[in-house]
């Protein structure tokens, strides 16, 4: 039986964590539902100390038949990365 | 150190609130699988658990108090009704959604208040429990407030509903922070001031209002549930919850 109500994106960062790590998701009908029923589901267990919730419809993700265009052209360009760099002595404290 | 008067006093007191946290707990056990939406089932079934530690601890205490060995399992399995002393809002069957959110916003309300007052108790147990328990009931007050809210001020139905659940509940409202029998513990401290009416008060009547739900009036209020005066739905409750452990008394072990 589907629900009625829309669907939201559940975000939970760890005590220890900088980011917010995507948990999994639930169904309610507004935001504050949302994280109360995140909170039950998600962090039963102390797996996090901060929630965030995003309506799905709200999420804008990259579209999978774009991988190539989108993430290939970085491949084998190096030069991008400073352990491409051999730095003089000089400043090689850097 | 504590006179006898005051131990026997204080052991019922323990039992009061251990009864009340118990027998919502179990109403609260029933609505799993009943809920609409899984959600629901999950937060529901989260709060009965905290409660049955609170009863847990409580009842523990009460053992020591009482001084007879008795363990936790005697008290929740082993005492008929007419021993229990829980609040008669807490044995009422669940009804529908907006009537078990009513019921336990109610709860919540007063209990939120008990649990704070208790944190400046001067029995050391108690008030340690008063700092988690405390903890808990904020969060199912959030919970339940919030679902009053919304179902009060929701669709037709749910409005209907609601107001329904508020007319049926209020008469067991009253008896909640009326304990008069209890003055000997306030004068020693173990108990707060008796001011959680008022606060039951300032709690609810801001959410009855944003819910736009009346709040009824000239309502007669029942007594008798934490002096072990009981309607008929706590011997049911209670037959269901013992059965186990007095159908295998010899070996069932948890």
């Amino acid at each position: 039986m589907s629900s009625k109500w829309p669907m939201w994106e559940v975000f939970v960062r760890a005590r220890r964590g900088v980011d917010h790590v995507h948990f999994g998701s639930v169904h309610a009908s507004d935001s504050e539902t949302a994280l109360q029923s995140a909170r039950d589901l998600f962090t039963r267990r102390q797996e996090g100390v901060s929630i965030w919730v995003v309506r799905s419809s709200d999420v804008v993700a990259s579209d999978p038949a774009k991988e190539a265009e989108l993430f290939d052209p970085a491949v084998g360009k190096d030069y991008r990365f400073p352990t491409h760099y051999e730095l003089p002595a000089e400043v090689d404290y850097m | 150190m504590v006179n006898t008067a005051d131990a026997s006093m204080l052991l019922r007191h323990v039992l009061r609130h251990g009864d009340r946290a118990l027998v919502l707990a179990q109403r609260l056990g029933q609505c799993v699988t009943h809920s609409p939406e899984i959600e629901q089932d999950v937060a529901l079934a989260n709060i009965s658990l905290d409660l049955i530690g609170q009863a847990r601890h409580l009842y523990t205490y009460a053992g020591v108090l009482e001084g007879l060995q008795h363990d936790e399992d005697h008290f929740a399995y082993w005492r008929d009704g007419d021993e229990f002393l829980n609040p008669l809002l807490v044995e009422q069957p669940n009804g529908d959604f907006a009537y078990t959110m009513v019921r336990q916003f109610f709860h919540d309300s007063y209990a939120i208040a008990y649990w704070d007052s208790m944190r400046a108790s001067t029995d050391s147990t108690l008030a340690a429990l008063a700092v988690r328990a405390h903890k808990e009931t904020s969060f199912h007050l959030r919970h339940s407030r919030s679902w009053v809210v919304r179902l009060g001020d929701g669709t037709t139905e749910s409005h209907h509903r609601t107001q329904e659940a508020v007319d049926e509940l209020w008469s067991l409202t009253g008896e909640l922070a009326s304990n008069d029998d209890e003055s000997e513990l306030r004068r020693a401290g173990f108990i707060g001031e008796n001011e959680l009416g008022e606060r039951w008060t300032a709690t609810v009547a801001p959410a009855l209002n944003e819910a736009t739900l009346q709040v009824p009036t000239n309502v007669a209020m029942a007594v008798g549930g934490w002096e072990g005066r009981h309607s008929e739905h706590l011997a049911p409750l209670l037959a269901e919850l013992q059965s186990v452990a007095r159908a295998h008394q010899a070996w069932a072990k948890w």
